[in-house]
Formats: structure tokens, C-alpha cells, sequence
């Protein structure tokens, strides 16, 4: 095997920085993992959910007798036992339990079935008796946007089918675009897609007929899911439990509270019986939550001298029926563009609509794939009409450390700079950069990404990230963290930072986590947050643990413990990290130096200055005397960010990850079939903790851009999901997966966790562009709708021909 | 009800089963074998390949009483108690595994690749590794895997 840490500085570290396999692969590879549905409870029930199928209609009545009737069938739900709607975000609960009297997409929940067996919950379906009225379905953004007296959220009081709308605007679009050499305006389109998890969803719940429940849920908020959970079923958090047990994929796809979710609970608690829930394939791409379908248009204003002088873009997202995410996108689309440029100018207006399609939500690289797309594209075709090379400009515009962006952003560690210069190295770039023969390209493009959002979606004083730890009477260590672990690896980037500030083996830290009863709140894995932020509150739990451990080793050396002095408060805004532990604060800082004069290693504790030892089991043992039990707490919480205007919180983050790619593409201009042959990420993660998992998710960010751009596409007639399936919704084989190379790009980022920041979104975004740009170098079109099919390359070279023929 | 004899990892099952269940029902509800994974139920994702007659075969797709008088392999009958078969090992060292899902499908395939075909093509391993979809790992770890699996079983390591 390569050795992964070629290339990356060696900072002396044990464990950290190394390439480990994630440490339930073992378990996993085995089939020994147990995912949601592998849970066998006691005699269990089956849930059936009956689904609209219209996207738009009005609940006449709804007979359930004969359902009830059927032998086995024990309970029936419909609109009218749940009073709460709910939603991830506080300020959009919009969506029911179960539809209550007016249907908003194909696929909604109706009613719900729990029987003794799955046959009967499905029979009993067929004998749910629905009296529909169709009505007039709003099927794209365009058409929400006009005033109706029948909006989807009459709650909203609105006059039109607008969830969300945000404009901002940075400096002076007019002057900025008066010193542009060249302004592009262009128009982008784009699909939505679906996350293509591949374990479908699934709630089992059992009940221990003291009112309690616990929730196992395929999620990765399963803090937000308790909250939600407890306001919908109008029971105390306390009285439920979430479990998260083995996740198959996530990707976004399950980070919001779902209705099947509410149903299962509330079936449990009513019933007396435990109860499970799987969804079909087809249920999967029927609520969706995937990328929102997205109409834009953006102008850039480009000067030779200057770089981006302006850029402004107007996009219209269609959100589906729900909100969601949706208020975050509709953010994400506009302040994702802060990098990895400088934009002096900005403006963006983004308008979330709802249809009565399914609906959209997070996904991989939230909001600002779309976007990033549209940019880097038309800088790309700013430098084609300048003459400039589209690699060496972006070399020069992005982001220097220690700066802020025009919108207030803290850019802290920037390490692309290196990065993208070894890329283009490597790809020979100015050798092939327009000099490859027809049907052969190669492009460029750069993204950035946040390192978890600075800010909680419930406002509230709490920690970021809180993670628990403990150590037993023979040694071993084990982490409590509400950090969902999603198949990303966060379990084991949890463990390796206990184990190298502890000095002991990845074997002999043990991680429990995503489990609400016993692991300390966590908001979840989204937004990129688990590493920066679970990552700092592992490591300081670790670090007060090791206090302890010194302190009672000092006792038993009969030597002076080591003196913690107040750290002085950093007065460099961009460099919060990196200090000593403040031990009289609650939180000890980001990434605090924790050098004690101590090494940990070998099972043993020893003194730098005096050269005497003990064994760490000898520590702990007396650490153990007077408490009994050996636990700390370690927190995160991000340094006080952004500027004072209106929706300023949005995309802050205590720190950004920086990508470039390089993509080499061959085109068949006779069948139109896009190729990627190869592509080269330079992706700047501060520290890389792990190699092995960080090049893991640069290669399915790969996989899944690739995807975006060639391929995937929700497809809707009337309302009506036509390929929800894994046979109509095409996802890229081996074979369409290119090769890839990685650069090792880093930098040094003071407040993340041992320097890394995030590796699993951001790498997404620019593979998209850099494939269009490829495209152009190879056959000379410019593709601004995604997919790009085949069809859509052969009609835009035939445009090309015509326009060439048009002007000769 | 039909009575059924299946033979899954070197044991005879007699079950009486509905002639509508799926071998992959029969594995996951009738004998707790939850290793073989359910992601569509359709033959579309491949996630719960298993072995018949040394074939890979979906057995979502396969009825169990189609299954009667053929000799199944599960995931769970890959290793050899705590002895990971070469393709397994690989999967782990090299990172193969993410949410693993696809993971017991993916090495069933591997598996079955590499007992058959000692010298095989990056064509060959991508074709082998197509059968499943994964949407974690974007394959390119999946065939490292199996590349160095395959070095490995022609030194002779294992079987």
C-alpha cells in the first residue's frame, strides 16, 4: 500500500495523522454491523404508510373501517391524531405527521398502517377508502411565484407560494461592474437529485409500557429528531430515547425529523407494542429531501488587473412541498460564494418556492453546489475572452490567510495555494491547457466549504459539541458523543484524538455514541461540523482527563504537579487556537496545547524533567481513589463571529476548507457522451487526521459530483416522480469513475482539532465546473444545464456549428 | 406453507415458509442472518448478493423455495471465525468500508471474482465491483482492495 502521509509535514504525532481504517470496518465487513432494520425486537408490529397519489388534493373523507376491521390490523393513524407539524428548523415546522385535510405532493403520508405482519398492513392499505379532491397543483418555481388564493402554506399569509426569500448585497454592483475588462451574464439550469443512500430508511421503536420509548432511527440528528419527536408526540424529551444504530449513508438525505419517525413513536406509545418501519426504494425517492431543482442567473464582472470586480446572481429554488432545510439554502446559494475568491461587489437574491413536488433539503455541499457551478464556469469563460490561463488566475485570487471576505467571513488557514501549483504540476496543465486535440479537455475550477456552521439552528447557550469520557478500573477509555457517525468515520476521528492525547492504542479507546440517554447533546452530523467541532470537545475531554492522570501520577512520584496559568485571551481575532487549556473556564478553547511536561506512552506516564514513570494503569488507579469514578467533560464552542447586519449568521464558520480539481475529460462529439478520465483534487483540510478517510471522502465526492453533473436527475410530469428507482435514477459505476489522483494539500489551522478542518462536502462542488470547463477545452461548448446529458452536448454542438456558419 | 430444506453456510434449514418469501426474507427474518442487506428489494442496488452454488446471485430476486437443494453462502459464512478472508482484510485496510452497507455484497462479489480468477483485469475487478451500488466510497478503494487481495491469494495466503 501507498503510504498516505507522503507529502504531509510529520508533527510527531502517534496516532493522529496516520492512515487508520474506521474502526467498525472490522464489524461491518463481517456482516456483524447492525443497521436499523437488523434490530430484532420483541414481536414487533409492521407499519405500512398509504401515500397520496396526487400532488395536489384536498382530503374529502377518509374511511379506515374496513382497514380496522382486517384480523391483525392493530392501529390506524391519520391526520387528525397529530396536532404539532414539525420541521428541522425552528422557524419552518411546517410539515405534518400525517397529511390533515390537504394533500402537497405525490407520495405523502395519508394514513398509516400497524399490523401483526407486513401482509396484513399492506391488505389493510388497499382498504383505506380516500374521497380526493384534485386540485390544481403548482409544478415549478416560476408558476409559485405568482399570486394565488390558494397558497400551499396559507399559514404563511402570503400572496404567492414564497417559502424564502434573501437579498443581499455587498459594496457597489454598478461601480463594480464599470471596472470589469469583461461582463458574462449567463443563465444556469439545474435538476434536483436525490442523496442514492443506499440503506433506505428505517424506525424501529420499543416500549417498556412505562411510557418511555426508544427511538432506533436511521438519522444523523438524532438531537433534533428528540425535539422534534417530544413536540410532535407532546410527551417529555425524557421520556424518549434515540438511538442511532449503524447508518448507511446519509449525505443530507437524513438529517431532517421524518414523518415516519413521528408515526412509529406515536404507534408504540398508543398501541403498547413495539413497532418497525422500513421504507421501500421507491418510498426513499418519494420524500426525498435531495438538492433543490434550481434556476439561476449570474453576472460576473471580470478586470485583468483587479480579478472578480462584481458578481450578482438571481436564483429561484424549488423547495417542494416542506420547508426543511430550505431557509439554510436559500443562504447557502448566495454566501457560499464568499470563496475562495475575494468579491468585492456582491449581490445575490434567492427566492425558495413551494410546489407540490417532494421536498428538497440538505445535501452534500448544501446550497452552494449550484451556485459554485454558475461561478466557476463563467470565470472560466472570462478568462477565454481575456486570454488569460483560467489556473494561474484563480492561483492569484484566492483567499490570503488571516482576512475577511466582503460579507464578514473569518478566513483563518488557506493551504490551496500549494495545493493547486502541484496539481497543475502534476496534470503537465500548461502543456495540455488548449492544446489538447478535439474531444480532449482539460479544466479547472476551486470551491470552499464551511467547517460546521458557527451558529445552532435552536438558539440557545449551549456548547457546539460536548463529548463525555470515562476511564474504568483496568484502563480502558471510552467516549460518549452524541456525534452521529454516518459511515464518515466520525466514531474513529472521536477516538483518535482521545488516544493521542492519552497515549494509548485506537484498540483501547471504545466509542459510544449518537444515543441520547447515555452521550451528551450533539447537534448531528451536517453542515460538516462532527471533526472541527465533536473533534475539539473529544480532544478536551481528553485533555482534562489527562490532568487528572498527570496529577495522580505526580502523587505517586511525590513530585510537584505541573502549574496551569490562565491562558491570556488571544487578541488575534484569526488565531483563537492553540493556547494553553484555560482549566478555570468551562470550555479550555479550540485545539489548546496541552504539553505538560509528561509523556504518555508505552502503558506508561512519565516526567520529561525528573525521567521517573508510572504506569498508566497505576494513574488511573489512584485517580480513582478519591472519586470513584474517573469521568470529564470536553466542550466546543466557536469564537463570536460575522458582521451586524441582517442575516450576517448565515455560512459563518470557525474555519473553511479550500478545493481545486483538475479534470480530464474525452467527449464523443458523435454520441455526446462525456468522459472523465481523470481527476486531480488538490483539497486543503487543514491536518489531514486520517488519509485514509479523508481520501476516502475525496473520492466519493468525486463519485457523487460526477453524478450531478453527467447523469442524476429527479424526473417529475405533472407532479409525478417518474424514476424512483435505482434502475431509472442513474448513478455512476466503477466504470464511469475516473482516476484520481490526490495532492496532499494542508494547512495549519489553529483551532481546529490538531490543525484539520473539514473533508467530507466541500470537495464536491468544484469537481462539477471543472468537468464543464474540461468539456469547453475539449469540443468548445459551454454547457450550463445539468445534467449534462449526451442530448445536451450533441444540440450544443450543433449549435456551435450553426453560430460558426451564422458568422463565417 | 411449504416446507423447505435450505442449506445456508454448511447448515440445513427446515423451515415451513409462504411460497411469495424471498431467499433474502427467508435469510434476515427466518434465520437472523441480518448481514445480507435489503436496499431495494428489487435487483436493482445488489446489496444483498449472496452466494448460490458459488455464484453470486440477488436474493432479493430468488424465491427460497427456488433456493431448495442449492448451497447458500452469506457474508456471515465468508470468514473463517475470526479469520477474514484476503478480500475482506483488503476491504478494511484500505479504507473500502464507509457506512458499509454495500460492504457484504461487495466482498461476496470480490470473493467470488478471485476464487475464479486468480490474474484479474482492472476491467474484470471494475465489472465485479458494478454489481453493487455504493454511494460512499466511489469504488476506487473497492478495487484497490481487490487488486491486493488478489496479490495476496496468489502468494498463497489463504484457501
Amino acid at each position: 500500500m501507498v503510504d498516505l502521509t507522503k507529502g504531509y509535514p510529520d508533527k510527531g504525532y502517534k496516532i493522529i495523522g496516520k492512515p487508520v481504517p474506521l474502526i467498525d470496518s472490522r464489524a461491518k465487513v463481517m456482516g456483524q454491523a447492525l443497521y436499523t432494520d437488523d434490530i430484532r425486537l420483541h414481536n414487533p408490529l409492521t407499519i405500512k404508510i398509504l401515500r397520496s397519489p396526487y400532488p395536489s388534493a384536498n382530503i374529502l373523507s377518509l374511511d379506515t373501517k374496513d382497514a380496522l376491521a382486517l384480523k391483525g390490523v392493530k392501529g390506524i393513524l391519520t391526520g387528525a391524531d397529530f396536532k404539532n407539524t414539525f420541521g428541522v428548523l425552528t422557524i419552518s415546522k411546517d410539515e405534518p405527521a400525517i397529511a390533515r385535510d390537504v394533500v402537497r405532493y405525490e407520495g405523502e403520508p395519508i394514513a398509516a398502517v400497524a399490523a401483526e405482519t407486513e401482509t396484513i398492513a399492506e391488505a389493510a392499505l388497499k382498504l383505506i377508502k380516500v374521497n380526493y379532491e384534485i386540485t390544481e397543483a403548482v409544478l415549478d418555481s416560476k408558476t409559485a411565484l405568482k399570486p394565488t388564493d390558494r397558497p400551499l402554506h396559507p399559514e404563511l399569509n402570503k400572496e404567492n407560494n414564497l417559502h424564502k426569500k434573501v437579498l443581499q448585497e455587498f459594496g457597489d454592483m454598478e461601480q463594480g461592474f464599470s471596472e470589469a475588462d469583461v461582463v458574462i451574464e449567463k443563465r444556469f439550469r439545474f435538476a434536483s437529485i436525490n442523496h442514492g443512500f443506499t440503506e433506505p430508511h428505517a424506525t424501529q421503536v420499543e416500549i417498556d409500557n412505562k411510557g418511555n420509548i426508544t427511538v432506533y432511527s436511521a438519522t444523523q440528528v438524532p438531537h433534533y429528531l428528540h425535539m422534534a419527536m417530544a413536540e410532535v408526540l407532546e410527551i417529555p424529551e425524557h421520556n424518549i430515547r434515540i438511538v442511532k444504530p449503524h447508518l448507511g449513508g446519509g449525505f443530507g438525505g437524513k438529517s431532517d425529523p421524518f414523518p415516519h419517525e413521528m408515526i412509529a413513536a406515536k404507534f408504540a406509545l398508543d398501541l403498547g407494542r413495539n413497532v418497525k418501519i422500513k421504507f421501500t426504494r421507491e418510498e426513499v425517492f418519494f420524500s426525498h429531501h435531495g438538492r433543490h431543482q434550481t434556476d439561476l442567473t449570474m453576472k460576473l464582472g471580470f478586470s485583468k488587473e483587479k480579478g472578480i470586480t462584481a458578481l450578482g446572481l438571481d436564483t429561484l429554488i424549488d423547495g417542494g412541498a416542506y420547508g426543511s432545510f430550505g431557509i439554510v439554502t436559500t443562504y447557502y446559494n448566495g454566501v457560499l460564494l464568499q470563496g475562495p475568491y475575494k468579491i468585492p461587489n456582491f449581490r445575490f437574491h434567492v427566492n425558495r418556492m413551494y410546489t407540490n413536488k417532494p421536498m428538497c433539503g440538505a445535501m452534500r455541499g448544501h446550497g452552494g453546489v449550484n451556485p459554485r457551478f454558475a461561478s466557476e464556469v463563467l470565470l472560466d469563460m472570462a478568462c477565454a475572452e481575456i486570454g488569460l490561463d483560467p489556473a494561474e488566475t484563480r492561483l492569484k485570487m484566492i483567499h490570503k490567510e488571516n482576512t475577511l471576505t466582503t460579507n464578514e467571513f473569518r478566513i483563518t488557514s488557506v493551504g490551496l495555494q500549494n495545493g493547486l501549483k502541484e496539481a497543475m504540476r502534476r496534470t503537465k496543465w500548461h502543456e495540455k491547457y488548449g492544446k489538447l486535440p478535439f474531444g480532449k479537455g482539460i479544466g479547472v475550477a476551486c470551491g470552499f466549504f464551511i467547517s460546521g456552521s458557527a451558529l445552532p439552528i435552536h438558539w440557545n447557550k449551549l456548547p457546539s459539541s460536548t463529548v463525555r469520557m470515562t476511564i474504568d478500573h483496568d484502563g480502558g477509555v471510552t467516549v460518549y458523543s452524541g456525534a452521529t457517525d454516518i459511515g464518515q468515520g466520525s466514531d474513529t476521528m472521536l477516538a483518535q484524538m482521545a488516544a493521542e492525547v492519552l497515549g494509548q492504542s485506537l484498540g483501547n479507546i471504545k466509542v459510544i455514541s449518537a444515543d441520547t440517554r447515555i452521550t451528551p447533546v450533539d447537534l448531528g452530523s451536517y453542515s460538516s461540523r462532527v471533526t472541527f467541532m465533536a473533534g475539539n470537545a473529544s480532544r478536551n475531554a481528553a485533555i482534562r482527563m489527562r490532568k487528572i492522570l498527570v496529577e495522580a501520577a505526580c502523587a505517586l512520584l511525590d513530585i510537584d504537579p505541573p502549574k496551569y496559568e490562565k491562558p491570556e485571551k488571544s487578541k488575534d481575532f484569526f488565531r483563537q487556537g492553540g493556547l494553553k487549556p484555560d482549566f478555570e473556564q468551562g470550555f479550555l478553547g479550540p485545539n489548546p496545547d496541552y504539553s505538560d511536561g509528561f509523556i504518555f506512552e508505552d502503558g506508561l506516564i512519565r516526567s520529561e524533567n525528573h525521567n521517573q514513570s508510572v504506569t498508566f494503569l497505576e494513574a488511573v488507579e489512584k485517580a480513582l481513589e478519591f472519586e470513584g469514578i474517573l469521568q470529564t467533560s470536553g466542550t466546543y464552542r466557536a469564537p463570536k463571529l460575522g458582521g451586524k447586519f441582517k442575516g450576517a449568521g448565515a455560512g459563518l464558520s470557525p474555519s473553511y476548507s479550500f478545493t481545486a480539481f483538475i479534470v480530464e475529460v474525452t467527449v464523443d462529439s458523435e454520441t455526446g457522451f462525456i468522459k472523465v478520465d481523470k481527476a486531480t483534487c488538490a483539497h486543503d483540510c487543514g491536518f489531514p487526521l486520517n488519509p485514509l478517510a479523508v481520501n476516502g471522502q475525496i473520492e466519493g465526492c468525486i463519485h457523487m459530483g460526477l453524478g450531478q453533473a453527467l447523469m442524476e436527475e429527479m424526473v417529475y410530469d405533472n407532479g409525478a416522480t417518474q424514476n424512483p428507482s435505482f434502475l431509472d435514477y442513474k448513478i455512476p459505476s466503477a466504470f464511469e469513475q475516473p482516476v484520481v489522483d490526490i495532492v496532499p494539500t494542508f494547512s495549519d489551522d489553529s483551532e481546529g482539532p490538531f490543525g484539520a478542518k473539514e473533508a467530507g462536502e466541500g470537495i464536491l462542488a468544484p469537481i462539477i465546473p471543472a468537468i464543464a470547463n474540461a468539456v469547453y477545452d475539449a469540443v468548445g461548448i459551454r454547457l450550463t444545464q445539468l445534467p449534462m446529458r449526451p442530448d445536451r452536448v450533441i444540440f450544443a454542438l450543433e449549435k456551435a456549428k450553426k453560430d460558426k456558419g451564422a458568422t463565417s | 406453507m411449504n416446507l423447505t430444506t435450505v442449506s445456508v453456510n454448511g447448515l440445513d434449514y427446515t423451515k415451513a415458509v409462504s411460497p411469495s418469501m424471498t431467499l433474502l426474507e427467508f435469510l434476515r427474518e427466518e434465520l437472523g442472518l441480518t448481514g445480507t442487506k435489503n436496499g431495494c428489494d428489487s435487483g436493482e442496488c445488489g446489496c444483498c448478493s449472496v452466494m448460490v452454488d458459488g455464484k453470486p446471485m440477488l436474493s432479493c430476486l430468488m424465491l427460497v423455495l427456488e433456493a431448495e437443494g442449492h448451497k447458500i453462502t452469506t457474508i456471515e459464512g465468508i470468514a473463517q471465525g475470526n479469520d477474514l478472508h484476503p478480500v475482506q482484510e483488503a476491504m478494511v485496510e484500505y479504507g473500502a468500508i464507509q457506512c458499509g452497507y454495500c460492504t457484504p455484497a461487495m466482498v461476496i462479489n470480490g470473493v467470488h471474482l478471485l476464487e475464479n480468477n486468480k490474474n484479474p483485469s482492472n476491467e474484470e475487478i471494475k465489472e465485479c465491483i458494478s454489481a453493487t451500488v455504493c454511494r460512499c466510497t466511489g469504488y476506487n478503494s473497492i478495487e484497490r482492495a481487490i487488486h491486493s487481495a488478489a496479490a495476496k491469494m496468489k502468494g498463497g495466503c489463504h484457501g
